[in-house]
């Protein structure tokens, strides 16, 4: 019996061995170092001295660590709750098609998402583009007929970005969205039309109400992710003024990448950590509350 | 039973035949739905058409939807001039020794942490959780800290390496072999079969599916993922396709053919498995989102 048990300990410790060396090298070990960088004044590679939490005072009075966290909140603002409307007016359109119809238009909706993010804005650079771009058709107007970059006008950079964002990743969204809807008995909505209750009156009595635990989902899912944006915001910045559409991620870039600034950039990649934790911990909240329904 | 039915199935009669104006609005509703999923697929067909187009076409301000004539001289023009074909090699090999680790350490972890009986369960339970509320976006400078002191940058190694934190990985797979009856478990140790032929003889292959689908999405996200391996390849040489595509512009000068030749061979290897495999990718997402679907 005690060579059983012996038994299942080695065989578990075999089985969980690779994770616990993965997960204990690159994850454990880097979040340490991580919290340790920060109070150091280090280059990105190699050691500095201990400067307590000199560098908490330096980035929080920092004004370029400000307009990162605003623009990354200017950022979500512009995407999460879009997106949301968006891909549940789309999923309810998707979901009332039937057989390769809806088939062949979820996967109109659906293949952006799976495609790298370099593609989506090579994709998008193009269509935008001040001298060839198709879009321009739709931006003279607004600009008394002169075409405009969309990328290198500061006050039109986030919503193009944002908008692409919302394009690129609508897909997802509309599959839980969808997922959700099928969930909604059919029997409510018949039960509805005998009181010939409206659409309108259909979907805030009926559907909405059953889909807001997706809805949450869907809009927790998102503000997550958007916090940590920085490869759209990056890659449409480059040769712009990258200071003006800074992000969050981008900040902790910029810092360790370009300006050598490891603690610093350790002390901003700690402070994103505590913002993304803290809204982890709700999501896993609101994800528990929808289990236990 | 028929007294019941007789009315309803009569109301549904009445109801169908208020309904016959609302058909039209069906039928609007439907052709608009198709109209959107179309406009949303534009920039991805537009990408298409503008990289088999004649260099003088694509600047010719005619944006003819369909080319006058089908070339291929921009496919020809990045597959000479560029190191296009050594970033496919990468990528392909990163993305999917990426995906074969992430399975097979997810799978061992996760069979461990459902059947077997060990100190540190717990442990193990707490950092999973820890790990999916850290943003990996947060751990760069220290990756990059701790590739460098190995002498891993602009190794498939270094890119490799701090990819293989998919945490929802294992929940997924947990799920699942818990919900395998203990009896299959059981009838096989009377067999006195060891833990790890009962793991790969009974509980992968009875989850399959499942195997295939995060296999599918891990392959998806790994050749995807542009932030650490733009970090972590600075070379040419060691580019993913993702990360190189965005990098070497100026050595087109700026012909746009070329750039999105380079787009759509990005994404092809993506589109095609989600093409091939849509509904595990659908499935796949579902599970990880946490919505059973």
């Amino acid at each position: 019996m005690l060579r059983d048990r012996r038994q299942e300990w080695l065989t578990a410790l075999v089985l969980v061995g690779p994770f616990v060396l993965i997960y204990g090298g690159l994850f454990v070990w880097p979040t340490i170092q991580m919290v340790m960088l920060s109070f150091t004044k280090a280059p990105l590679i190699g050691s500095g001295d201990w400067v307590g939490i000199d560098n908490y005072l330096k980035i929080l009075s920092h004004k370029l660590f400000h307009s990162a966290f605003w623009n990354t909140a200017y950022f979500v603002l512009l995407t999460v709750i879009p997106n949301t409307m968006v891909s549940l007016l789309i999923a309810m359109a998707v979901n009332r098609l039937n057989g390769w119809v809806q088939g062949f238009v979820l996967a109109c909706f659906f293949l952006p998402y799976i495609l790298p993010v370099s593609v989506v804005f090579l994709a998008w650079n193009w269509i935008i583009d001040v001298q060839y771009g198709l879009a321009q058709v739709f931006v003279r107007p607004f600009n008394g007929g002169e075409p405009m970059s969309l990328t290198r006008t500061i006050p039109a950079f986030m919503p193009t970005v944002a908008f692409v964002t919302v394009w690129w990743t609508m897909g997802f969204n509309i599959l839980l969205f969808i997922a959700g809807l099928r969930n909604v008995s059919p029997e409510i909505y018949e039960a509805a039309q005998l009181d010939s209750a409206g659409r309108w009156r259909q979907f805030t009595r009926i559907t909405w109400p059953l889909i807001w635990p997706v809805t949450a989902l869907v809009l927790t899912i998102q503000l997550i992710a958007q916090l940590k944006i920085f490869d759209q915001v990056y890659l449409f910045s480059i040769g712009g003024r990258q200071d003006a559409t800074i992000t969050l991620v981008q900040y902790v870039y910029k810092l360790a990448f370009q300006q050598n600034k490891g603690g610093e950039a350790a002390t901003a990649s700690v402070l994103l950590f505590g913002m993304i934790v803290i809204l982890s911990v709700l999501q896993y909240q609101v994800l528990r509350v929808r289990g236990d329904k | 039973m028929t007294a019941e039915a007789l009315p309803r199935s009569q109301a549904v009669a009445t109801g169908s035949r208020r309904d016959r104006p609302l058909d039209l609005i069906g039928i609007v509703l439907t052709a608009l739905t198709l109209l959107v999923a179309l406009a949303s697929f534009f920039p991805i067909y537009w990408a298409i058409i503008t990289s088999v187009k004649p260099d003088g076409e694509v600047i010719s301000g005619s944006n003819s939807l369909w080319p006058g004539r089908f070339v291929f001289d921009s496919y020809i023009h990045i597959w000479n001039n560029t190191n296009i074909a050594t970033w496919y090699v990468n990528s392909f090999v990163t993305s999917i020794v990426i995906t074969a680790l992430v399975i097979v350490s997810s799978a061992g972890c996760a069979y461990a942490l459902s059947q077997l009986d060990f100190p540190g369960r717990r442990i193990i339970y707490v950092l999973i959780l820890a790990c999916f509320m850290v943003p990996m976006q947060a751990l760069i400078v220290n990756h990059f800290v701790l590739m460098a002191q190995f002498k891993l940058l602009n190794t498939w190694a270094g890119i490799i390496l701090p990819q293989l934190i998919v945490p929802v990985v294992i929940i997924v797979y947990k799920q699942f072999f818990d919900s395998v009856p203990k009896e299959f478990r059981e009838a096989a140790q009377m067999d006195s079969a060891g833990h790890f032929k009962i793991l790969f003889r009974i509980y992968l292959p009875m989850n399959w599916g499942v195997t295939a689908a995060l296999a599918i999405i891990t392959f998806i996200g790994a050749w995807n993922s542009f932030l650490w391996p733009f970090l972590a390849a600075t070379g040419e040489a060691t580019m993913t396709v993702p990360v190189g595509i965005t990098q070497v512009k100026d050595a087109y000068g700026i012909v746009y053919g070329k750039l999105m030749a380079s787009a759509v061979v990005a994404g092809l290897p993506v589109a095609i498995v989600y093409l091939i495999f849509q509904r595990r990718v659908t499935q796949a997402i579902m599970l990880s989102a946490g919505v059973k679907g």
